[in-house]
Protein backbone atom coordinates (compact mmCIF):
# COMPACT_ATOMS: atom_id res chain seq x y z
CA UNK A 1 0.00 0.00 0.00
CA UNK A 2 2.29 2.43 -1.21
CA UNK A 3 1.19 6.49 -1.36
CA UNK A 4 2.20 7.51 -4.30
CA UNK A 5 1.15 10.85 -3.93
CA UNK A 6 3.62 11.52 -0.84
CA UNK A 7 6.36 9.91 -2.83
CA UNK A 8 6.08 11.90 -6.14
CA UNK A 9 6.23 15.33 -4.47
CA UNK A 10 9.32 13.95 -2.47
CA UNK A 11 10.12 13.08 -6.21
CA UNK A 12 9.92 15.37 -7.70
CA UNK A 13 11.99 17.35 -5.54
CA UNK A 14 14.94 14.82 -5.63
CA UNK A 15 13.91 14.50 -9.49
CA UNK A 16 17.44 15.75 -10.70
CA UNK A 17 19.71 13.01 -8.14
CA UNK A 18 17.61 10.34 -9.77
CA UNK A 19 17.49 11.27 -13.15
CA UNK A 20 21.59 11.53 -13.14
CA UNK A 21 22.43 9.14 -10.35
CA UNK A 22 20.06 6.09 -10.66
CA UNK A 23 20.28 5.55 -14.51
CA UNK A 24 17.29 4.05 -16.15
CA UNK A 25 14.50 2.10 -14.41
CA UNK A 26 13.74 -0.46 -16.80
CA UNK A 27 14.61 -4.41 -15.34
CA UNK A 28 14.68 -7.86 -16.96
CA UNK A 29 12.38 -10.31 -16.53
CA UNK A 30 11.83 -12.67 -14.35
CA UNK A 31 11.78 -15.62 -16.80
CA UNK A 32 13.79 -14.38 -19.36
CA UNK A 33 14.73 -18.23 -20.73
CA UNK A 34 11.35 -19.82 -19.20
CA UNK A 35 8.43 -20.16 -21.92
CA UNK A 36 5.31 -18.04 -20.78
CA UNK A 37 2.90 -19.46 -18.63
CA UNK A 38 -0.76 -20.40 -19.67
CA UNK A 39 -3.38 -17.87 -18.05
CA UNK A 40 -6.86 -19.91 -18.04
CA UNK A 41 -9.43 -17.83 -19.78
CA UNK A 42 -12.69 -19.43 -19.14
CA UNK A 43 -14.24 -21.65 -17.29
CA UNK A 44 -17.22 -21.77 -14.18
CA UNK A 45 -13.67 -22.00 -11.77
CA UNK A 46 -12.12 -18.81 -13.49
CA UNK A 47 -12.43 -15.35 -12.38
CA UNK A 48 -10.41 -12.45 -13.91
CA UNK A 49 -7.62 -10.55 -11.53
CA UNK A 50 -6.27 -7.13 -12.47
CA UNK A 51 -3.44 -5.39 -11.14
CA UNK A 52 -4.17 -2.00 -10.89
CA UNK A 53 -3.98 0.79 -8.97
CA UNK A 54 -7.07 0.13 -6.69
CA UNK A 55 -10.33 1.79 -5.92
CA UNK A 56 -10.00 5.37 -7.47
CA UNK A 57 -11.29 6.94 -4.23
CA UNK A 58 -8.67 5.16 -1.85
CA UNK A 59 -6.62 9.11 -2.44
CA UNK A 60 -3.03 6.88 -3.24
CA UNK A 61 -2.00 4.65 -6.05
CA UNK A 62 -1.59 0.95 -4.76
CA UNK A 63 1.99 -0.86 -6.24
CA UNK A 64 1.09 -4.22 -7.09
CA UNK A 65 -2.02 -5.00 -5.73
CA UNK A 66 -4.37 -8.40 -7.48
CA UNK A 67 -7.86 -7.22 -7.55
CA UNK A 68 -10.99 -9.43 -7.99
CA UNK A 69 -14.97 -8.67 -8.18
CA UNK A 70 -16.58 -10.76 -5.40
CA UNK A 71 -20.89 -11.12 -5.14
CA UNK A 72 -22.10 -10.95 -1.72
CA UNK A 73 -26.27 -11.58 -1.52
CA UNK A 74 -28.05 -11.63 1.83
CA UNK A 75 -28.53 -15.66 2.59
CA UNK A 76 -31.23 -17.52 0.76
CA UNK A 77 -32.49 -14.01 -1.61
CA UNK A 78 -31.18 -12.63 -4.71
CA UNK A 79 -30.78 -9.19 -2.99
CA UNK A 80 -27.17 -9.10 -4.44
CA UNK A 81 -24.30 -6.86 -4.33
CA UNK A 82 -21.00 -7.03 -7.00
CA UNK A 83 -18.28 -5.35 -5.39
CA UNK A 84 -14.85 -4.83 -7.29
CA UNK A 85 -11.55 -4.23 -6.40
CA UNK A 86 -10.97 -6.43 -3.54
CA UNK A 87 -7.49 -8.02 -2.68
CA UNK A 88 -6.62 -10.93 -3.15
CA UNK A 89 -4.24 -12.19 -0.45
CA UNK A 90 -2.80 -15.90 -0.29
CA UNK A 91 -1.66 -14.55 3.09
CA UNK A 92 -4.47 -14.45 4.99
CA UNK A 93 -8.10 -16.37 5.53
CA UNK A 94 -11.75 -15.34 4.71
CA UNK A 95 -13.39 -12.70 2.96
CA UNK A 96 -13.42 -8.93 4.21
CA UNK A 97 -15.03 -6.29 2.85
CA UNK A 98 -15.44 -2.55 4.22
CA UNK A 99 -18.81 -1.61 5.52
CA UNK A 100 -20.78 1.51 4.10
CA UNK A 101 -20.41 3.29 1.53
CA UNK A 102 -18.53 0.20 -0.16
CA UNK A 103 -21.34 -2.24 1.38
CA UNK A 104 -24.44 -1.18 0.77
CA UNK A 105 -26.24 -5.04 1.48
CA UNK A 106 -27.90 -5.46 5.12
CA UNK A 107 -26.76 -8.27 5.92
CA UNK A 108 -27.15 -10.66 9.28
CA UNK A 109 -25.57 -10.64 12.00
CA UNK A 110 -23.67 -13.62 13.30
CA UNK A 111 -23.86 -13.88 17.58
CA UNK A 112 -21.36 -15.24 20.35
CA UNK A 113 -22.26 -18.03 22.46
CA UNK A 114 -23.51 -15.52 24.91
CA UNK A 115 -26.16 -13.77 22.46
CA UNK A 116 -24.36 -10.61 22.01
CA UNK A 117 -22.86 -9.39 18.27
CA UNK A 118 -19.78 -11.31 17.23
CA UNK A 119 -17.09 -9.16 16.47
CA UNK A 120 -13.83 -9.51 14.82
CA UNK A 121 -10.51 -7.78 15.49
CA UNK A 122 -7.66 -9.35 12.54
CA UNK A 123 -3.78 -8.56 13.11
CA UNK A 124 -2.08 -8.13 10.44
CA UNK A 125 1.77 -6.60 10.53
CA UNK A 126 1.39 -2.99 10.89
CA UNK A 127 -2.24 -2.86 10.86
CA UNK A 128 -5.39 -4.25 11.72
CA UNK A 129 -8.74 -4.84 10.42
CA UNK A 130 -12.09 -4.52 12.72
CA UNK A 131 -16.11 -4.96 12.72
CA UNK A 132 -18.86 -7.02 13.35
CA UNK A 133 -19.13 -10.77 11.33
CA UNK A 134 -22.10 -10.99 9.83
CA UNK A 135 -23.25 -14.00 7.02
CA UNK A 136 -23.41 -13.45 3.13
CA UNK A 137 -24.05 -16.42 0.15
CA UNK A 138 -20.74 -15.39 -1.71
CA UNK A 139 -20.40 -16.12 -5.34
CA UNK A 140 -16.80 -15.77 -7.45
CA UNK A 141 -17.03 -15.90 -10.76
CA UNK A 142 -19.29 -19.17 -11.18
CA UNK A 143 -18.51 -20.51 -7.73
CA UNK A 144 -20.72 -19.80 -5.01
CA UNK A 145 -20.97 -20.62 -1.04
CA UNK A 146 -23.77 -19.98 1.01
CA UNK A 147 -24.07 -18.49 4.47
CA UNK A 148 -20.59 -17.59 4.95
CA UNK A 149 -19.51 -15.43 7.88
CA UNK A 150 -17.62 -12.21 6.43
CA UNK A 151 -15.99 -9.19 8.22
CA UNK A 152 -17.97 -6.17 7.76
CA UNK A 153 -14.38 -3.33 8.45
CA UNK A 154 -15.64 -0.54 10.48
CA UNK A 155 -13.96 1.98 12.99
CA UNK A 156 -17.08 2.68 14.48
CA UNK A 157 -19.79 -0.16 14.57
CA UNK A 158 -18.29 -1.51 17.94
CA UNK A 159 -15.91 0.22 20.16
CA UNK A 160 -12.50 -1.12 19.61
CA UNK A 161 -10.77 -3.00 22.21
CA UNK A 162 -7.62 -1.97 23.64
CA UNK A 163 -5.42 -5.15 22.28
CA UNK A 164 -6.75 -5.05 19.29
CA UNK A 165 -5.37 -1.17 18.76
CA UNK A 166 -2.17 -2.71 18.87
CA UNK A 167 -0.03 -4.03 16.68
CA UNK A 168 0.11 -0.10 16.49
CA UNK A 169 -1.90 2.07 17.53
CA UNK A 170 -5.27 3.19 16.79
CA UNK A 171 -3.91 4.73 13.44
CA UNK A 172 -3.08 1.47 12.51
CA UNK A 173 -6.62 0.68 11.65
CA UNK A 174 -7.49 -0.72 8.33
CA UNK A 175 -10.88 -0.59 7.65
CA UNK A 176 -11.58 2.12 5.32
CA UNK A 177 -11.14 2.30 1.65
CA UNK A 178 -8.75 5.16 2.13
CA UNK A 179 -6.33 2.78 5.44
CA UNK A 180 -6.91 -0.75 3.79
CA UNK A 181 -6.42 1.13 -0.03
CA UNK A 182 -8.91 -1.58 -0.95
CA UNK A 183 -12.74 -2.41 -0.80
CA UNK A 184 -12.11 -5.66 0.67
CA UNK A 185 -9.81 -8.45 1.18
CA UNK A 186 -10.48 -12.27 -0.43
CA UNK A 187 -8.02 -14.14 1.76
CA UNK A 188 -7.43 -17.68 -0.20
CA UNK A 189 -4.12 -18.38 1.92
CA UNK A 190 -3.63 -22.35 2.70
CA UNK A 191 -5.85 -22.72 6.29
CA UNK A 192 -9.75 -22.97 6.14
CA UNK A 193 -10.47 -20.81 8.82
CA UNK A 194 -8.73 -17.45 9.82
CA UNK A 195 -8.09 -18.23 13.55
CA UNK A 196 -4.32 -19.01 13.64
CA UNK A 197 -4.95 -21.68 15.67
CA UNK A 198 -7.38 -25.12 14.22
CA UNK A 199 -10.57 -25.59 15.55
CA UNK A 200 -11.92 -23.60 18.04
CA UNK A 201 -10.24 -19.93 18.19
CA UNK A 202 -9.37 -19.27 22.28
CA UNK A 203 -10.67 -16.34 23.98
CA UNK A 204 -6.40 -15.56 24.48
CA UNK A 205 -5.86 -14.79 21.05
CA UNK A 206 -7.75 -11.85 21.42
CA UNK A 207 -9.10 -12.19 18.03
CA UNK A 208 -13.10 -12.83 18.37
CA UNK A 209 -15.22 -10.29 20.49
CA UNK A 210 -18.43 -10.29 21.85
CA UNK A 211 -19.79 -6.73 22.22
CA UNK A 212 -23.77 -6.35 23.77
CA UNK A 213 -24.01 -2.79 22.32
CA UNK A 214 -21.90 -0.41 20.16
CA UNK A 215 -20.70 1.42 22.55
CA UNK A 216 -20.08 -1.36 25.15
CA UNK A 217 -16.79 -2.36 26.03
CA UNK A 218 -16.55 -5.56 24.26
CA UNK A 219 -15.10 -8.68 25.75
CA UNK A 220 -12.78 -11.48 24.06
CA UNK A 221 -14.59 -14.70 23.76
CA UNK A 222 -13.95 -18.41 21.94
CA UNK A 223 -14.93 -18.86 18.66
CA UNK A 224 -15.62 -22.29 17.15
CA UNK A 225 -14.30 -23.36 13.61
CA UNK A 226 -18.00 -22.23 12.08
CA UNK A 227 -18.22 -19.36 13.96
CA UNK A 228 -15.01 -18.27 12.38
CA UNK A 229 -14.56 -16.01 9.28
CA UNK A 230 -13.54 -19.22 6.52
CA UNK A 231 -11.88 -19.29 3.84
CA UNK A 232 -14.55 -18.97 1.19
CA UNK A 233 -12.94 -21.50 -1.34
CA UNK A 234 -13.07 -24.39 0.95
CA UNK A 235 -16.46 -23.82 1.47
CA UNK A 236 -17.32 -23.77 -2.49
CA UNK A 237 -19.48 -27.49 -3.46
CA UNK A 238 -16.45 -27.98 -6.13
CA UNK A 239 -12.99 -26.86 -6.54
CA UNK A 240 -12.82 -26.13 -2.84
CA UNK A 241 -8.89 -27.36 -2.10
CA UNK A 242 -7.29 -24.99 -3.41
CA UNK A 243 -6.24 -21.79 -5.57
CA UNK A 244 -4.16 -20.93 -8.68
CA UNK A 245 -3.10 -17.40 -8.97
CA UNK A 246 -2.11 -17.18 -13.13
CA UNK A 247 -0.70 -13.50 -13.77
CA UNK A 248 2.00 -12.68 -17.00
CA UNK A 249 5.55 -11.86 -16.78
CA UNK A 250 5.95 -7.94 -15.87
CA UNK A 251 9.15 -6.60 -17.28
CA UNK A 252 9.69 -3.64 -15.55
CA UNK A 253 6.26 -1.37 -14.96
CA UNK A 254 2.81 -1.74 -16.36
CA UNK A 255 0.21 0.30 -16.32
CA UNK A 256 -1.97 -2.87 -15.56
CA UNK A 257 -1.60 -6.39 -15.28
CA UNK A 258 -4.72 -9.05 -16.54
CA UNK A 259 -4.41 -12.09 -15.06
CA UNK A 260 -7.01 -15.21 -13.36
CA UNK A 261 -7.52 -16.64 -10.09
CA UNK A 262 -8.31 -20.03 -10.71
CA UNK A 263 -10.20 -22.46 -7.77
CA UNK A 264 -9.15 -25.94 -7.54
CA UNK A 265 -6.58 -28.10 -8.47
CA UNK A 266 -6.70 -30.75 -10.14
CA UNK A 267 -10.47 -30.89 -10.66
CA UNK A 268 -10.96 -29.60 -13.73
CA UNK A 269 -9.02 -29.68 -16.80
CA UNK A 270 -8.22 -26.17 -16.70
CA UNK A 271 -6.40 -26.65 -12.95
CA UNK A 272 -3.97 -29.47 -13.17
CA UNK A 273 -1.05 -29.44 -11.58
CA UNK A 274 1.18 -29.79 -15.40
CA UNK A 275 4.76 -29.60 -14.75
CA UNK A 276 4.65 -27.75 -11.30
CA UNK A 277 6.66 -28.57 -8.41
CA UNK A 278 5.03 -29.10 -5.04
CA UNK A 279 6.32 -27.27 -2.01
CA UNK A 280 4.37 -28.27 1.02
CA UNK A 281 4.65 -25.92 4.04
CA UNK A 282 4.98 -26.72 7.59
CA UNK A 283 1.70 -26.91 8.68
CA UNK A 284 2.04 -25.04 12.26
CA UNK A 285 3.89 -22.47 10.83
CA UNK A 286 2.49 -22.36 6.91
CA UNK A 287 6.23 -21.92 6.33
CA UNK A 288 8.76 -22.94 3.93
CA UNK A 289 12.21 -22.76 3.67
CA UNK A 290 14.27 -20.13 1.12
CA UNK A 291 18.20 -20.45 0.75
CA UNK A 292 20.05 -16.93 -0.09
CA UNK A 293 22.65 -15.39 -0.09
CA UNK A 294 24.24 -17.82 2.30
CA UNK A 295 21.47 -17.74 4.68
CA UNK A 296 18.91 -20.35 4.88
CA UNK A 297 15.42 -19.01 5.97
CA UNK A 298 14.40 -22.79 8.00
CA UNK A 299 10.80 -22.37 8.18
CA UNK A 300 10.96 -18.80 7.68
CA UNK A 301 10.07 -18.00 4.31
CA UNK A 302 6.87 -17.51 2.80
CA UNK A 303 4.71 -16.76 -0.51
CA UNK A 304 2.28 -14.06 -0.24
CA UNK A 305 0.25 -12.39 -2.87
CA UNK A 306 -0.77 -10.03 -0.47
CA UNK A 307 2.77 -8.48 0.20
CA UNK A 308 3.64 -6.09 -2.46
CA UNK A 309 7.39 -6.61 -3.02
CA UNK A 310 9.88 -8.85 -2.19
CA UNK A 311 10.82 -7.95 1.12
CA UNK A 312 14.59 -9.78 2.90
CA UNK A 313 17.53 -8.79 3.92
CA UNK A 314 21.03 -8.06 1.53
CA UNK A 315 22.84 -5.60 3.26
CA UNK A 316 24.33 -4.62 -0.35
CA UNK A 317 21.54 -3.48 -1.97
CA UNK A 318 21.00 0.21 -1.23
CA UNK A 319 17.65 1.36 0.78
CA UNK A 320 15.98 3.69 -1.04
CA UNK A 321 16.43 7.46 1.06
CA UNK A 322 13.06 7.01 2.60
CA UNK A 323 13.77 3.12 3.66
CA UNK A 324 10.67 1.53 2.35
CA UNK A 325 11.92 -0.44 -0.70
CA UNK A 326 15.39 -1.17 -2.23
CA UNK A 327 17.14 1.05 -4.40
CA UNK A 328 20.14 -0.67 -6.28
CA UNK A 329 22.02 1.88 -8.70
CA UNK A 330 21.25 -0.38 -11.44
CA UNK A 331 18.60 -3.45 -11.54
CA UNK A 332 20.08 -6.45 -9.65
CA UNK A 333 19.73 -9.80 -10.49
CA UNK A 334 19.78 -12.72 -7.93
CA UNK A 335 18.93 -15.97 -7.20
CA UNK A 336 17.54 -18.92 -4.48
CA UNK A 337 16.35 -21.87 -3.72
CA UNK A 338 12.98 -22.83 -2.39
CA UNK A 339 12.76 -25.90 -0.68
CA UNK A 340 9.45 -27.51 0.94
CA UNK A 341 9.24 -27.68 4.72
CA UNK A 342 10.30 -31.74 3.70
CA UNK A 343 9.69 -31.88 -0.19
CA UNK A 344 10.16 -29.87 -3.45
CA UNK A 345 13.46 -27.70 -4.32
CA UNK A 346 13.59 -25.39 -6.92
CA UNK A 347 15.45 -22.08 -7.95
CA UNK A 348 14.27 -18.95 -7.88
CA UNK A 349 15.92 -15.96 -9.95
CA UNK A 350 14.58 -12.56 -9.60
CA UNK A 351 15.15 -9.04 -10.05
CA UNK A 352 15.38 -5.97 -8.03
CA UNK A 353 14.85 -2.69 -9.63
CA UNK A 354 15.52 1.10 -7.93
CA UNK A 355 11.99 1.30 -6.44
CA UNK A 356 12.21 5.04 -6.71
CA UNK A 357 13.02 5.07 -10.27
CA UNK A 358 10.35 2.74 -10.90
CA UNK A 359 7.98 5.15 -9.26
CA UNK A 360 9.17 8.41 -10.47
CA UNK A 361 9.60 7.10 -14.25
CA UNK A 362 5.92 5.03 -14.41
CA UNK A 363 3.89 7.38 -12.07
CA UNK A 364 0.98 5.75 -13.27
CA UNK A 365 1.81 2.27 -13.25
CA UNK A 366 0.21 -0.36 -11.26
CA UNK A 367 2.44 -3.36 -11.42
CA UNK A 368 6.50 -3.58 -11.01
CA UNK A 369 8.46 -6.62 -11.77
CA UNK A 370 11.24 -5.68 -10.05
CA UNK A 371 9.86 -4.06 -6.52
CA UNK A 372 11.67 -5.28 -3.28
CA UNK A 373 12.38 -4.17 0.14
CA UNK A 374 14.66 -4.54 3.38
CA UNK A 375 13.28 -6.84 6.26
CA UNK A 376 14.84 -7.78 9.89
CA UNK A 377 18.88 -9.22 9.67
CA UNK A 378 19.35 -12.72 10.69
CA UNK A 379 19.46 -14.68 12.42
CA UNK A 380 16.73 -11.75 14.74
CA UNK A 381 13.57 -13.03 14.01
CA UNK A 382 13.61 -12.73 9.71
CA UNK A 383 11.34 -14.01 7.27
CA UNK A 384 12.18 -14.21 2.95
CA UNK A 385 8.92 -13.05 1.61
CA UNK A 386 7.95 -13.37 -2.03
CA UNK A 387 5.46 -10.91 -2.75
CA UNK A 388 3.10 -10.06 -5.68
CA UNK A 389 6.69 -10.13 -7.79
CA UNK A 390 6.91 -14.00 -7.27
CA UNK A 391 3.94 -14.64 -8.57
CA UNK A 392 4.27 -12.51 -12.20
CA UNK A 393 5.07 -14.91 -14.53
CA UNK A 394 4.46 -18.42 -13.03
CA UNK A 395 1.14 -19.97 -11.83
CA UNK A 396 1.48 -20.03 -8.40
CA UNK A 397 -0.78 -23.10 -6.46
CA UNK A 398 -1.94 -22.86 -3.08
CA UNK A 399 -3.43 -25.69 -1.42
CA UNK A 400 -5.53 -25.61 1.56
CA UNK A 401 -4.99 -27.75 5.04
CA UNK A 402 -6.84 -30.91 5.26
CA UNK A 403 -8.11 -30.80 2.10
CA UNK A 404 -7.13 -33.56 -0.74
CA UNK A 405 -4.91 -32.12 -3.69
CA UNK A 406 -2.88 -33.71 -6.38
CA UNK A 407 0.94 -33.85 -5.58
CA UNK A 408 1.17 -34.74 -1.96
CA UNK A 409 -0.34 -33.48 1.56
CA UNK A 410 -1.63 -30.22 2.00
CA UNK A 411 -1.10 -27.20 2.72
CA UNK A 412 1.30 -26.91 -0.17
CA UNK A 413 2.57 -24.22 -2.50
CA UNK A 414 2.92 -25.73 -6.13
CA UNK A 415 4.90 -23.48 -9.12
CA UNK B 1 21.05 -22.19 33.09
CA UNK B 2 18.04 -22.43 35.36
CA UNK B 3 14.69 -23.85 34.69
CA UNK B 4 11.37 -22.82 36.51
CA UNK B 5 8.05 -24.44 35.01
CA UNK B 6 5.52 -21.45 36.78
CA UNK B 7 1.92 -23.38 37.26
CA UNK B 8 -0.98 -21.48 35.99
CA UNK B 9 -2.48 -18.62 38.35
CA UNK B 10 1.35 -19.02 40.34
CA UNK B 11 1.94 -15.09 41.75
CA UNK B 12 5.25 -14.65 42.21
CA UNK B 13 8.76 -16.84 41.68
CA UNK B 14 11.75 -15.57 43.42
CA UNK B 15 14.57 -16.38 41.60
CA UNK B 16 17.94 -14.16 43.45
CA UNK B 17 16.90 -10.73 42.49
CA UNK B 18 14.55 -11.11 40.23
CA UNK B 19 10.79 -11.48 40.89
CA UNK B 20 8.07 -12.47 38.30
CA UNK B 21 4.40 -12.22 38.47
CA UNK B 22 3.02 -13.00 34.78
CA UNK B 23 -0.27 -13.40 32.85
CA UNK B 24 -4.00 -12.67 31.90
CA UNK B 25 -5.80 -13.84 29.57
CA UNK B 26 -2.60 -13.40 27.21
CA UNK B 27 0.52 -13.19 29.76
CA UNK B 28 1.05 -9.82 31.25
CA UNK B 29 4.92 -9.10 31.00
CA UNK B 30 6.87 -6.85 31.93
CA UNK B 31 6.73 -3.76 29.61
CA UNK B 32 10.41 -3.23 27.39
CA UNK B 33 11.83 -0.34 29.90
CA UNK B 34 10.05 -0.96 33.11
CA UNK B 35 11.22 -2.00 36.08
CA UNK B 36 10.96 -5.91 36.30
CA UNK B 37 9.25 -5.62 40.38
CA UNK B 38 6.95 -2.93 39.10
CA UNK B 39 4.84 -6.32 37.63
CA UNK B 40 4.16 -7.32 40.98
CA UNK B 41 1.79 -4.66 41.26
CA UNK B 42 -0.33 -5.73 37.86
CA UNK B 43 -1.81 -8.12 40.45
CA UNK B 44 -2.93 -9.96 37.33
CA UNK B 45 -3.99 -13.63 36.88
CA UNK B 46 -1.66 -16.35 35.55
CA UNK B 47 -2.49 -18.39 32.07
CA UNK B 48 0.81 -19.82 30.53
CA UNK B 49 3.75 -21.00 31.58
CA UNK B 50 7.28 -18.93 32.56
CA UNK B 51 10.86 -20.37 32.16
CA UNK B 52 13.37 -18.49 33.47
CA UNK B 53 17.07 -18.96 31.95
CA UNK B 54 20.05 -17.06 33.26
CA UNK B 55 22.71 -15.77 31.01
CA UNK B 56 25.45 -13.82 32.72
CA UNK B 57 24.88 -10.35 32.68
CA UNK B 58 21.19 -10.67 31.59
CA UNK B 59 17.89 -12.86 32.31
CA UNK B 60 15.56 -14.38 29.91
CA UNK B 61 11.98 -15.10 31.01
CA UNK B 62 10.23 -17.14 28.26
CA UNK B 63 6.34 -16.89 28.62
CA UNK B 64 4.42 -19.40 26.86
CA UNK B 65 0.76 -18.45 26.01
CA UNK B 66 -1.99 -20.80 26.32
CA UNK B 67 -2.77 -19.45 22.68
CA UNK B 68 0.57 -20.59 21.46
CA UNK B 69 2.45 -17.23 21.19
CA UNK B 70 5.61 -17.28 22.62
CA UNK B 71 7.13 -13.39 24.35
CA UNK B 72 10.64 -13.55 25.57
CA UNK B 73 11.87 -10.83 27.90
CA UNK B 74 15.32 -9.45 28.45
CA UNK B 75 16.26 -8.19 31.44
CA UNK B 76 19.40 -6.56 32.91
CA UNK B 77 21.27 -8.00 35.37
CA UNK B 78 23.87 -5.86 35.70
CA UNK B 79 25.02 -2.64 34.41
CA UNK B 80 22.66 1.03 35.31
CA UNK B 81 19.75 -0.99 33.80
CA UNK B 82 20.10 -3.46 36.48
CA UNK B 83 16.45 -5.25 36.82
CA UNK B 84 15.29 -3.43 33.81
CA UNK B 85 13.47 -5.13 30.37
CA UNK B 86 16.26 -4.11 27.91
CA UNK B 87 14.18 -6.21 24.92
CA UNK B 88 11.50 -8.49 24.12
CA UNK B 89 11.36 -10.68 21.53
CA UNK B 90 7.91 -13.18 20.41
CA UNK B 91 6.85 -15.51 18.30
CA UNK B 92 3.93 -17.09 17.31
CA UNK B 93 0.37 -17.64 15.68
CA UNK B 94 -0.31 -14.28 16.70
CA UNK B 95 0.77 -10.55 17.55
CA UNK B 96 1.05 -10.13 20.93
CA UNK B 97 -0.74 -7.15 22.82
CA UNK B 98 1.64 -4.42 21.56
CA UNK B 99 0.78 -1.52 23.94
CA UNK B 100 1.32 -4.02 27.08
CA UNK B 101 4.85 -5.19 25.61
CA UNK B 102 6.16 -2.22 24.79
CA UNK B 103 4.84 0.11 27.59
CA UNK B 104 6.00 3.72 28.10
CA UNK B 105 7.72 2.97 24.46
CA UNK B 106 4.39 2.01 22.50
CA UNK B 107 3.45 5.87 21.51
CA UNK B 108 6.81 6.05 19.72
CA UNK B 109 6.46 3.01 18.26
CA UNK B 110 3.13 3.85 17.19
CA UNK B 111 4.23 7.48 15.52
CA UNK B 112 6.98 5.55 13.83
CA UNK B 113 4.11 2.82 12.64
CA UNK B 114 2.17 5.60 11.57
CA UNK B 115 4.80 7.36 9.58
CA UNK B 116 6.04 4.65 7.31
CA UNK B 117 2.57 3.16 6.90
CA UNK B 118 2.01 6.72 4.86
CA UNK B 119 4.86 5.08 2.06
CA UNK B 120 4.89 1.82 2.03
CA UNK B 121 2.74 -1.22 2.01
CA UNK B 122 0.46 -2.21 4.95
CA UNK B 123 2.07 -5.97 5.23
CA UNK B 124 5.56 -5.43 4.35
CA UNK B 125 7.41 -5.88 7.43
CA UNK B 126 8.06 -3.59 10.00
CA UNK B 127 11.43 -2.00 10.50
CA UNK B 128 11.75 0.97 12.60
CA UNK B 129 15.06 2.11 14.44
CA UNK B 130 14.89 5.51 15.80
CA UNK B 131 16.77 6.87 19.05
CA UNK B 132 15.85 4.65 22.31
CA UNK B 133 13.85 2.47 20.26
CA UNK B 134 14.10 -0.80 17.67
CA UNK B 135 11.29 -2.84 16.46
CA UNK B 136 11.37 -5.39 13.87
CA UNK B 137 8.12 -7.48 13.08
CA UNK B 138 7.60 -9.70 9.76
CA UNK B 139 5.40 -12.98 9.41
CA UNK B 140 1.88 -13.50 8.63
CA UNK B 141 -1.01 -15.11 10.51
CA UNK B 142 -0.18 -18.20 12.20
CA UNK B 143 3.89 -17.45 11.52
CA UNK B 144 4.43 -13.77 13.53
CA UNK B 145 7.87 -13.01 14.57
CA UNK B 146 9.44 -9.48 15.92
CA UNK B 147 11.33 -8.12 19.18
CA UNK B 148 12.22 -4.46 20.13
CA UNK B 149 15.08 -3.66 22.14
CA UNK B 150 16.28 0.06 23.58
CA UNK B 151 19.82 -0.08 22.49
CA UNK B 152 21.09 2.40 25.38
CA UNK B 153 20.06 -0.32 27.87
CA UNK B 154 22.01 -3.16 26.42
CA UNK B 155 24.12 -4.72 29.09
CA UNK B 156 27.72 -4.05 27.90
CA UNK B 157 28.75 -7.11 25.80
CA UNK B 158 25.70 -8.25 24.79
CA UNK B 159 25.03 -8.46 21.28
CA UNK B 160 21.42 -7.59 20.01
CA UNK B 161 21.92 -11.20 18.27
CA UNK B 162 20.95 -12.54 21.35
CA UNK B 163 17.43 -11.34 21.25
CA UNK B 164 15.16 -13.08 19.26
Amino acid sequence: MRDLRKFLGFAAYFGVVFSVGCGGGSSSSNNSTIPPNTIASSGTNVVPITVNSGPSNSGFLYANGAFVNVTLCVPGTSTCQTIGEVLVDTGSFGLRIVSSPVLTLSLPQENASDGNPMVECLQFLDSYTWGPVQTADIQIGGEKASAVPVQVLSDTDYSVPSACSSPSGDSGSANTVATLGANGILGVGQLPQDCGVNATCPATANQYYSCASPTASCTPVAATAGQQVPNPVSLFTTDNNGVIIELPAVSGAEATVSGSLVFGIGTQSNNGLGSATVYNSDPSTLNFNTSFNGTNYSDTAFIDSGSNGYFFNDSSIADCSDSDFFCPSSTVNLSATTQGFSTGTGTVNFSVANADTLFTEFPNDAAFGGLAGPASTPPAPAFFDWGLPFFYGRNVYTAIEGATAPGGTTPYWAY
Amino acid sequence: MIFIPASVKSKVLVLGTVCLILSTPFPAWAALGADITSVQSDQLRMQGTIRTTAKGSYAVHEIQSSAGTVVREYIASTGSAAGKVFAVAWQGPYVPDMRQLLGSSFEQYAQAAKAQRNTRMRRAPVLIDEPGLTVQMSGHPRSFSGRAYIPEMLPQGVPVEDIR
